[in-house]
């Protein structure tokens, strides 16, 4: 290794090394540099102390602080439970129906529903209520288990067809899957359906016919004048509104094959509040959109 | 004080030596504590395995890149807990090899997705997300109800789960491929050994609308109805620890 030799021009040392003449410096580490280190390395140690850091065997140094992430995130819950108690309480407690005409009370609803609907309801229902294929429109449509507030919260609470041991039950036979009505009697019927909204006419043959058909085998579910009842779930088969499609050959389906729609429970997995809030949001949409 | 310095830069071997040294002491004392202390994995007598048919339905998870889009770890963040429900705990992943945390969430996280939708959502969902949900931009997997699940190595899947330390019985790798069947064919001759052998909260339907052979269909939809409900230990330990 050749000599260290200080360098003219900057008075610094040089490494000593020498590469084709060419000599390196030595600059030392600027002061301020070694300070921000230093500093960095006493926070870092007082962070240990303070915070939950060194494991040992069995166990860990919990820290000074006391710093528990389960413990912030419930204290943190409990906070925003505290915050909401103005409102939370009545709506737990309070009567729908009046609950429904309290502008403030529905000012929150308005504005928390939408989140709440978005994250559970709106993956069947749609965004506006509007249903989907196979799951109804619940912004217009007459509810099929009944249309009052607090049947809404009831249905949400256990739902249809779900495993909740207090579930309503919907079934709707397989009538033609299962032997009960032949092809022809079928789409006698879903013509009958079909005439029933005024898109097909049939002779007074054919309806008396349908009629005595619809009167044996769906009159006891969806009633006499085939209006839907709220008692067994089964929808209204004179308006515009068709959970499954109202085209003959939907109908013809939905009647071959039965319908056992499903919409889970939602006791547990939501609030009793937030069922609540949910059912005003719910009413609420289908008194602002007509 | 840099003279060892000086002299370790002239050993290569030597300086690779130190170096692997001194990275692993990070290493060893952030890492090897969690085998021995007891609180790393929580206690959950309740937990129970996966059965075959969510076996195959995680193979699919896994295959279909699911975990790309969609978490499944429920952080200790106020604001999950109030959308996705209580925070996940380690013990609800004991079995995941490897676990499907994912990092990322392009979708919702899917931890507590178990039975909060209808079957029938789901395959139709799969089949394709824009029926169900206009502005979604999930792919659609149209296949998933075509594709027979292929059944016959289920067994060795689950001997391999086994090896890595997933408590399955003799008689549940024995019959696998039987116990695949008859969780998405309830009214089946096999759909008792299931509830038998994995306990009575095991989901047992026609997860794709149809018991008969099996699809892909009905192992992802039985593997996603299973998230979040293999025990109880979440929502438990969260009271336990309000009181």
């Amino acid at each position: 290794m050749a000599l260290k030799e200080r360098d003219e021009f900057s008075g610094q040392m040089t490494t000593g090394h020498e590469w084709n003449g060419i000599k390196e410096l030595n600059t030392p580490v600027p002061k301020l540099l070694w300070a921000f280190l230093g500093t960095m390395g006493l926070f870092a140690i007082g962070w240990t102390v303070l915070m939950p850091s060194w494991p040992g065997v069995s166990g860990y140094f919990r820290g000074l602080l006391g710093s528990d992430q389960h413990q912030a995130v419930r204290q943190s819950l409990q906070e925003a439970e505290l915050a909401k108690a103005g409102w939370t309480e009545r709506l737990a407690t309070g009567d729908l129906a009046a609950l429904s005409q309290d502008e403030d009370i529905m000012a929150v609803v308005r504005q928390t529903g939408p989140a709440l609907f978005g994250d559970n309801c709106a993956g069947c229902h749609g965004y506006d209520a509007g249903g989907n294929s196979g799951y109804p429109n619940i912004a217009h449509a007459p509810m099929m288990w009944g249309g009052d507030v607090d049947t809404v919260a009831e249905t949400i609470r256990v739902g249809i067809n779900a495993p909740h041991p207090e579930t309503r039950y919907g079934q709707m036979l397989a009538f033609g899957r299962d032997q009960m009505l032949g092809s022809e009697e079928i789409s006698a019927l879903a013509d009958y359906l079909v005439s029933l909204q005024g898109e097909k006419a049939l002779t007074p043959e054919e309806t008396a016919a349908a009629q005595t058909l619809f009167a044996d085998n769906c009159a006891a579910c969806h009633g006499e004048d085939a209006a839907g009842m709220v008692e067994t779930g089964a929808p209204n088969l004179t308006d515009a509104f068709w959970t499954y499609g109202g085209d003959r050959s939907s109908i013809r389906h939905s009647i071959y094959n039965g319908r056992q729609g499903t919409m889970p429970s939602w006791e547990g997995r939501l609030s009793p509040t937030q069922i609540r809030l949910l059912a005003l949001y719910v009413m609420d949409l289908r008194g602002a959109t007509p | 004080m840099f003279k060892f310095h000086y002299r370790l830069e002239r050993s290569a071997i030597g300086l690779v030596a130190f170096i692997i040294l001194v990275a692993s002491i990070g290493g060893f004392i952030e890492i090897a504590p969690l085998f021995t202390i007891d609180e790393t994995v929580e206690k959950a007598e309740d937990m129970r395995v996966f059965t075959p048919l969510e076996v195959a339905g995680r193979n699919i998870y896994i295959r279909e890149g699911c975990y790309a889009c969609h978490s499944q770890m429920i952080r200790t963040l106020r604001d999950e807990v109030d959308r996705y429900g209580p925070y996940s705990l380690a013990v609800e992943s004991q079995y995941d090899h490897p676990q499907l945390w994912g990092s990322k969430r392009t979708g919702p996280d899917l931890a507590r997705l178990g039975n909060k939708y209808s079957d029938s959502w789901h395959t139709a969902h799969l089949y394709n997300p824009r029926d169900l949900v206009p502005q979604s931009k999930m792919p659609a997997y149209r296949w998933l109800l075509r594709d027979q699940l292929r059944t016959d190595d289920l067994g060795n899947q689950l001997a391999a789960l086994r090896a890595v330390g997933v408590p399955y019985t003799d008689e549940q790798i024995a019959n696998a491929a039987r116990d695949a069947y008859g969780q998405a064919n309830p009214d089946s001759a096999e759909a008792p050994g299931v509830a038998e052998r994995y306990g009575e909260a095991t989901n047992i339907r026609a997860f794709d609308g149809n018991q008969g052979p099996l699809t892909d269909m009905d192992a992802l939809v039985a593997y996603l109805q299973m998230l979040g409900t293999l025990t109880d230990a979440a929502f438990t330990t969260e009271t336990a620890e309000a009181e």
